[in-house]
């Protein structure tokens, strides 16, 4: 509960692949992340953000994410960041926000109906969220991606008002791996609080691990946090 | 009760798959426009009341089978058998 290592709650789903990693990293960033049960109703006291990881959950039933959104836990977590709670969902877990109605759009089949499992150069569109306080605009981010249904889309409707509303935040640079509408990996909701993203910056946070750039989103992610809990005490 | 629930993606609305299957059929030599795949689910309801099964069925399609953001259902309520 020190306000120095944020609570950071990193939910697991029956299907849930990168709960430690994310745990992990977490921790890298001085974080004290906590493993969450999908079967709990509520988030632990103190809790500054929450942690929707990668994985298969439900094994990609229906969609990836359809059945997850109807995990008790997620009622808690809807409440948390309709009350302003940073919530980021990585992977399977930008699948289960978009589900539940927390983020825009839905992600479908990658275009070459292939499951993609490697490295990626994003862009930094925006720097003044929680999640990005640590990258320079415009700035390349090497971070892996692994995913089936990565490929980002919505009405046009949606897509004219994404941009609008500048709620891209990280775009592929260069190629495209899945199709995704307007280069996008990563969205925010208009609020700002919650972001979901394909690429996985747990798994880039060490040069041993190919890249350390995903750390610039997680230590960002950690400062709002440590922010939050400083507020909370 | 029973019931059909078809599950179609969006017109607008970019499927891989069926643009997959498209370029395949059309490699095969059939003259195709355009192939689009959705889902069908056949569900069987406690129920015997058509309203509330339509009701149900409803619901359960909107929140669940499909997503209304990319997909569109259409349910049919089959005869009691």
């Amino acid at each position: 509960m020190t306000p120095n290592r944020p609570k950071i709650a990193v939910v697991t789903f029956l299907g849930s692949l990168d709960d430690h990693d994310a745990a992990w990293a977490l921790a890298a960033m001085d974080a004290e992340p906590q493993l969450v049960w999908h079967a709990e109703t509520e988030l632990p006291k103190g809790t500054a953000a929450v942690v929707l990881p990668g994985g298969f959950s439900y094994g990609d039933y229906l969609r990836g994410g359809a059945i997850a959104r109807f995990a008790p836990i997620m009622e808690a977590v809807t409440e948390f960041a309709a009350a302003g709670g940073l919530v980021l969902g990585i992977c399977n877990g930008f699948q289960i926000l978009c589900e539940a109605g927390l983020l825009p759009g839905v992600l479908i089949r990658n275009a070459s109906l292939s499951f993609i499992c490697r490295d990626v150069t994003l862009r930094v569109e925006r720097t003044d969220t929680p999640f990005t306080s640590r990258c320079e605009q415009d700035q390349r981010l090497r971070i892996p991606i692994k995913h089936n249904y990565g490929n980002f889309t919505g009405s046009d409707e949606l897509l004219v008002e994404l941009e609008q509303k500048n709620q891209i935040v990280l775009r592929y640079h260069g190629e495209n791996p899945n199709g995704s509408a307007l280069n996008i990996a990563g969205v925010v909701n208009e609020a700002g609080n919650v972001m979901g993203m394909m690429p996985h910056p747990e798994h880039a946070v060490d040069p041993l691990l190919g890249s350390p750039d995903g750390a610039f989103i997680l230590a960002s992610l950690a400062d709002a946090a440590r922010e939050q809990s400083a507020a909370l005490v | 009760m029973k019931a059909t629930v078809h599950v179609r993606p969006k017109a607008g609305i970019k499927d891989p798959q069926g643009e997959a299957v498209r370029g395949s059929l059309a490699k095969s030599g059939f003259d195709i426009v355009s192939v689009r795949i959705g889902r069908v689910v056949d569900i069987e309801l406690e129920t015997a009341d058509r309203e509330k099964a339509q009701a149900e069925l409803e619901q359960m399609s909107h929140d669940l089978l499909a997503n209304p953001l990319v997909e569109s259902y259409e349910i049919e309520l089959l005869e009691e058998s």
